[in-house]
Order: C-alpha cells, then structure tokens, then sequence
C-alpha cells in the first residue's frame, strides 16, 4: 500500500550519534563528503571505510539498511564502474577484441566504486539518526548568516517542516481517495497510458482541493497565534553543543588529518 | 442464500512489520439480502476494516468473503464486479467529489459500470430524486454546495449504482439533527421501496435503535451480538461494559426495571416507552382510584 513508502528515513533510537546535535552531524558529514573526495590514494580510502564502518557500529543502526539505502543508486554505481574500467587508459591489462581494461582503469574504477558507496552510506547515517524536523532545524541555524543577503531562510525551513509534516497526512488521504473511488467502480489498473493518466483525475483533483484547504486552515491557525515569520521568535528547543559534539569533530578531524597527511607522505598509485 | 457471508475474516495491516495488529478476527456473519442492519462498536473495533472487505477494498489476511454465494476473491480480475453489486458510501464521503457539476460527478459510477446513456441519465435523476436533490442543483459545481448537500451528493452517487447491498459507513457525521433525520429518513425509504441490503455504520444507538432492524456490535476486531434490535438492547450491561452507550430511553428502563418498577427491561425508542408507560400509568391510576 502507498502507506508503506517512507520518506525522510528516521530510524528512531538512543545512541551517541542519534544525540549529536544535528548542527553538528550535518557540518560532519559535509566534511567526510569533502574528504572522500580528496582521498587520492587506497590506504586513505581505507581510513574513510574504517570510519564509515564505526559511525555504524555505535549508531546501532542495522548492517542491512547500508544496502537498503545503496539500491536506488544501484545504476549509477554500475555505469560509473563500467565507464571507469573500459575507458581509462594506461597500462593495458587486459586485452581481447574491443576490451580494454587497463591497471589504472581498473583502479580508478574500484577507487570511484567505494567513493559513491561511502558517500550515499555516510549521508544515509545522518538522515537514519536525525528526525526530519531536527535536520530541518539544523539547516536553518546553520544557514542562518545567509540572512545577511536576504535569503528567507527561516521560511525556507518551515516550508520543509510543513512539508514534512503533511506528507504522511497526504499519503493518507490519497489512499482513502483512491478507494472511494474504486467503491464507485474506478479502475485505476488497467488500460494503456492515456487511460491511466485520465483515471487518475478523479483522485486528484479531490487530493488538490483538500490540500488547498488544508493549506488554507494551517495559515488561518497560524495567524492566529500571531505567527509573523522569524521576528522575535524564539525557540522551544534550544540546540546547544556538548562535549560529545566536540568529540565527534575531533575524531572528524583527525580523520580527515590522516587522509590528507597519507595524500601528501604516500606515493600517489594513479 | 445469505446476500453476503464471511467464514474466518481476519484482516491485519501492515503485517510482517513491528506495527502488526488483527484489526478485525475471525468474523463469521452471514447477511440475508433485504436486511437493514445497524454496525456499532466502539472507536478502532474495527467496523470501517470490516465493511472495506465486503466490496473487496481489502482483502483478508486469512478467511473467505461470498457475496450472492461466490467467493470474491477467487477470480481477482472480477473484483470490479463486486464494487457495482455492494456499494460502499465512506466516511467524509463529499472529498470525493471531482467532476464540475453535480450531474457528472454522480454519473461517474453508472458510467464506470458501462451503461447506456439513457440508463445513466435515468439512474442519476432517480438517484437525486431519492436523497432530496432539487433538479436545479444538478448543473451546480459540487464544491458549491453546502455540506450537507455534498454528503447527499455522494450518497446519490453510490445509490446510482443501483447495488444490491449499500453500505454507509457514518453517513450523519458532522451534521445537524434535522440533516441527520433527513438522510436516514433518505436510507430508510430506499430501503422499504427498492428491498435493498443496507448496512448502517453509526455511533448513535439513538439512530441505530430507530431505524435498523439488526444490530452488529463489534468489539475489538470481533463481532460480539449480531441480532434483532430489542435482543440486543436488552442486553444493555453488556453493551455498556464495552464502553458504549445505549439509547438513553433505554438506559431509563433499564435503571426502573432493576429498582423493582413492573417495566420492560428492552425499551429502545421515545414511542415504545410511551405506549409503555401510558399503559403502566392507567393501570397505576384504576389502582388508586
Ligand atoms: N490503513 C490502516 N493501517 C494500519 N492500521 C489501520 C488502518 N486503518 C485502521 N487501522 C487500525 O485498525 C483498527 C480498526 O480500525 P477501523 O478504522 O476499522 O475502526 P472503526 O471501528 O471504523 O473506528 P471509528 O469508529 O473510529 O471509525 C484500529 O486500531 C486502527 O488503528
Ligand atoms: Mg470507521
């Protein structure tokens, strides 16, 4: 059922990670992307899985949501390996007919493999251990000198969290739509693409009109408490920093430390 | 033959995963074709899961559904079938509104059924007869309506189907007394004129103890009384226990019966009592004269 789709992949839970301050968890992630992409040199990839795979083991998150979150991009992996191994040249390896793969193509070709799994693993970590609303509000503070230049930054952010909010809500409704149209001998299921397309007018038009009203009575109940934008608001929850965020980005740091002294000290293999 | 016969139904949503729960268990009912029958139970018992299963909108976790005899689920391509013999009115039903007028939008089932045009427009006019739609409505926008007229919309839209068994799951929620009487008042007559099925989902056991003939009361995902309406209004303790409320007419006879007054313990509606107790009171009367 459309109930089973999940979005914002929350895995609720109790570990260091899940308490980090999502402030923190976010600039920490955005440090391992940069790394992953500095490493230029196997022993320092090596650094980055060794990371990658104690983030997990204290988030307490289950092994099997690693390949859960890596199967949408199942393709690209595939295509970026493929490209990378028959089209680098270098040193040939292998050759027959119009096979090429040559060492560096090879390597290079494992090297961006590992890259994307690390990156999609690692990104998927903070999304299992922060609440959408928690990384929402983490953005906001963090992007909060943008105000500066007049980004709307503050509306920007409760757009997200409203959005976050009414997506199960609209799931919801769709499903109960979709049925009571189906009671009145709807059918949803067959015929070829022009007759699907025109089936799916009598749910969406019912879905669009009770957004709409949705939307309005939210603005209604938020004017009146006087809502007014980012003026004077002050928060219910404080977001503050504790010595197990400074641990995190020490740990951060000198990891990213240690990918950068191995670029610099070990010989570059490609 | 029963017009709709359950063996076993046992639905669960969202099995396999931590939130697993039996919303309805091990029903078996057997629904005779003409009955009018009042659905009761507490809030999550299970009815909405319940009556989903009869137009074959759910399909049971373990348990067999028959309608008119046959098994519903055994050819599944065929369900649609199912949808235009027992027809199902939802809770809220006027967010399914969709076409730009009236007419259209209670045409959309006739025409899913693959009538004729003149069948259609027969069975539209005939369907806004019967729940009191003024002919000048019919070229309105739906979402022009007021609430209660959407609801009857719908409600027409459902009954130009013509099926055989209409199912309505709260269809008063959210109106006003006089709105309420007049759809229910609507139901009745369809069903005495047309010898339809109906069930009637409903909190009010006012509504349910004045229009129905049978009551279902379900009681966390079970079916606990299936029967007449006095035979289950006399078990007013047990219906109480289950935390829902009887008629108050009934609650009033009840409470005199057990303090000793030579009343009938099931007393469901205003009229009864009334006869009752103009009888009771000329006897008491001749008594002391
Ligand atoms: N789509 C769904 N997914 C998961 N659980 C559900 C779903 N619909 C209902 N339930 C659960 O099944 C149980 C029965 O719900 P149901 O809607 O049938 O109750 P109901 O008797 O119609 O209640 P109400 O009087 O409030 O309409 C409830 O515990 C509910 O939480
Ligand atoms: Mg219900």
């Amino acid at each position: 059922m459309l109930k089973d789709i999940t979005i914002g992949q929350y895995f609720p839970g109790k570990s260091v990670l899940h308490r980090l301050d999502p402030r923190m968890k976010i600039l920490l992630t955005i440090g391992y992307i940069v790394m992953l992409f500095t490493v230029s040199n196997p022993l320092g990839l090596c650094v980055g899985i060794l990371f990658l795979i104690f983030a997990y083991a204290i988030s307490g998150i289950p092994p099997r949501m690693i390949t859960k979150s890596l199967k949408p991009v199942i393709p690209i992996i595939i295509f970026t390996t493929v490209l990378n191994m028959f089209f680098v040249k270098g040193d040939p390896l292998f050759d027959w007919w119009i096979i090429h793969i040559s060492r560096q193509g090879l390597l290079t070709a494992v090297v961006m493999t590992i890259r994307i799994i690390c990156l999609i693993a690692g990104t998927s970590l903070l999304t299992y251990t922060t609440s959408p609303i928690a990384l929402t509000d983490g953005l906001e503070r963090l992007m909060k000198p943008l105000k500066k230049i007049h980004f709307p930054v503050h509306e920007l952010s409760m757009m997200m969290t409203i959005a976050l909010r009414f997506i199960p809500t609209l799931i919801e409704e769709t499903d109960k739509i979709m049925n009571a149209q189906k009671a009145r001998g709807a059918d949803l299921e067959s015929g070829g693409i022009m007759q699907r397309a025109k089936a799916l007018v009598p749910i969406l038009i019912p879905l669009f009109v009770s957004a709409f009203r949705r939307a309005d009575e939210l603005a209604l109940a938020m004017e009146c408490r006087c809502y007014r934008g980012d003026a004077g608001r002050t928060r219910m929850k404080q977001l503050h920093y504790s010595w197990q965020d400074g641990v995190a980005a020490a740990m951060t740091v000198a990891c990213i430390g240690a990918v950068i002294a191995v670029n610099i000290f070990a010989p570059v293999m490609f | 033959m029963s017009v709709i016969k359950t063996e076993h139904l046992t639905h669960t949503y969202s099995q396999g995963t931590s939130y697993e729960q039996a919303a309805v268990s091990d029903v078996n009912l057997e629904i005779e074709p003409g009955e009018l029958i009042g659905v009761i139970g507490h809030t999550g018992s299970g009815k909405s899961t319940l009556i989903q299963h009869f137009n074959g909108l759910l399909r049971p976790t373990s348990g067999k559904i028959y309608v008119d005899g046959e098994d519903i689920w055994e050819n599944p391509k065929e369900i649609r079938r199912i949808r235009f013999k027992v027809g199902l009115v939802f809770q809220y039903p006027e967010y399914q509104l969709f076409e730009d007028t009236v007419y259209k939008d209670i045409a959309f089932g006739p025409k899913n059924m693959g009538l004729s045009e003149e069948e259609i427009d027969r069975r539209v006019k005939e369907a806004a007869l019967f729940v009191g739609l003024k002919p000048h409505h019919m070229e309105k926008s739906p979402f022009e309506l007021s609430g209660g007229q959407k609801r009857r919309v719908a409600i027409a839209g459902v009954i130009a189907m013509s099926p055989e068994v209409l199912i309505l799951d709260e269809p008063t929620a959210g109106l006003d007394p006089k709105g309420r009487e007049r759809i229910l008042g609507q139901i009745l007559e369809y069903h005495r004129e047309q010898k339809k099925t109906i069930l009637l989902v409903s909190h009010s056991m006012e509504d349910v103890a004045k229009y129905t003939e049978k009551v279902l009361v379900m009681n966390h995902g079970k079916v606990a009384m299936f029967d007449e309406v006095e035979k289950v209004f006399s078990r007013s303790r047990e219906i109480e226990a289950m935390g829902l409320a009887v008629p108050q007419v009934s609650r009033v006879f009840l409470s005199l019966s057990e303090k000793g007054w030579p009343v009938p313990a099931n007393v469901y509606t205003v009229d009864q009592a009334k006869t009752v107790l103009e009888k009771i009171l000329k006897q008491g009367g001749s008594a002391n004269a």
